[in-house]
């Protein structure tokens, strides 16, 4: 868990210093490549709560998953149809499942403490 | 596998996450500064009201002195006073060549082929197009124009003539050199203005060339000019 702050600060601070900046065009994939991030780092939180994490299956998760979804976004420009939105929502549901799992299991081992 | 690593491979993820978050607000912030905030408009607005009112002021004062003028040359100065107001109202009137700064512009037909289904009109260049291109350049203050060597006068037109354009009714046929005389900076800005002329044409795949001279010569209006049925106001001031 502070690992994960502690990379996200690096994150944060590596960006400021290097000027990275896409196209307004790109804007949309960028979202979603944020989405999927956010996604595998709270599914690797909670399969690490768990003792279920598996290195490879994280990794090749995050990528695949982002690849979806940028395809997904790609042809919904072409199609005129917003299947960014679709997923959004499917990120955004596993994401709220994932934090429900990680606040119960952190609230489970706090009371086993006291 | 390994099961004690995982806080690394998420804070590997994070890293990226950090990254692509500075990335995309850095994106936001580019796409809200683009747009001209309210405020600013609202002053644009203002200033824009005051001029206008300025503009009216010195017209009345133009209209009291061209009488004041008529007056004077009841003097003795008639003849020079007539002379020097004949050459100003020809170079208005545009029957004398004018030399100046300004722009040159060449316009000619799409070389994208059309598509099945669309029309290759769409990639030619049109009456329209010069009409509007020759209109942004009066707005911005150019003094004279050309279209093909036509000068544009008081009463000239610009219209679709089969496959051709005619301005001052004589034929002109791509490509189409337009020349302006006046502030080159102001000229080429105004044509370039976001989804302006340009943006529109360049849409289309028209060919558009804009070069800013420090001197150019647009010819004198050569057509005849007559009046058949309109005649001057010659008794009292201006009628309503």
């Amino acid at each position: 868990m502070i690992l994960a702050i502690v990379g996200l600060i690096l994150g944060i601070i590596i960006g400021i210093l290097t000027p990275v900046q896409l196209p307004a065009g790109y804007a949309d994939y960028m979202a979603i490549a944020i989405l999927a991030a956010l996604d595998s780092i709270f599914g690797g939180l909670r399969s690490g709560q768990e003792g279920t994490f598996d290195g490879l299956i994280f990794l090749t998760g995050f990528f695949a998953n982002t690849l979806l979804a940028a395809l997904l976004t790609y042809a919904g420009d072409k199609l005129g149809v917003n299947l960014l939105l679709g997923a959004t929502v499917a990120f955004s549901i596993r994401i709220f499942n994932n934090v429900g799992f990680i606040r119960r299991h952190l609230l489970e081992s706090a009371r086993r403490k006291s | 596998m390994d099961s004690k690593k995982w806080p690394v491979y998420v804070a590997a993820v994070s890293v990226l996450l950090g990254v692509l978050l500075v990335a995309q607000f850095r994106t936001q912030e580019y796409i809200g500064t683009s747009v001209v905030p309210t405020r600013r408009l609202e002053d644009l607005t203002d200033m824009l009201r005051k001029a206008e009112a300025q503009r009216e002021a010195l017209e009345k004062e133009v209209g009291v002195l061209r009488r004041q003028l008529v007056k004077a040359w009841e003097g003795e100065h008639a003849v020079e006073t007539v002379r020097q107001e004949l050459a100003r109202v020809q170079a208005v009137a545009g029957l004398v060549p004018m030399t100046g700064p300004g722009v040159v512009l060449v316009l000619n037909d799409s070389r994208k082929q059309a598509q099945p289904g669309e029309s290759a009109d769409l990639f030619l260049v049109h009456d329209e197009d010069i009409l509007k291109v020759v209109n942004e350049l009066f707005a911005a203050g150019a003094e004279a124009v050309s279209v093909n060597g036509q000068r544009m006068i008081a009463t000239s037109e610009i219209r679709c003539a089969g496959p051709t354009i005619s301005v001052n009714n004589t034929r002109i046929g791509a490509p189409y050199q337009i020349v302006a005389i006046g502030d080159p900076q102001t000229l080429d800005s105004a044509l370039h203005m976001r989804d302006g002329i340009i943006d529109t044409l360049k849409a289309w795949g028209i060919q558009v060339r804009i070069t800013q001279v420090p001197s150019v010569t647009v010819p004198a209006y050569k057509g005849s000019l007559y009046f058949k049925y309109a005649k001057p106001v010659t008794s009292g001031s201006e009628t309503q």
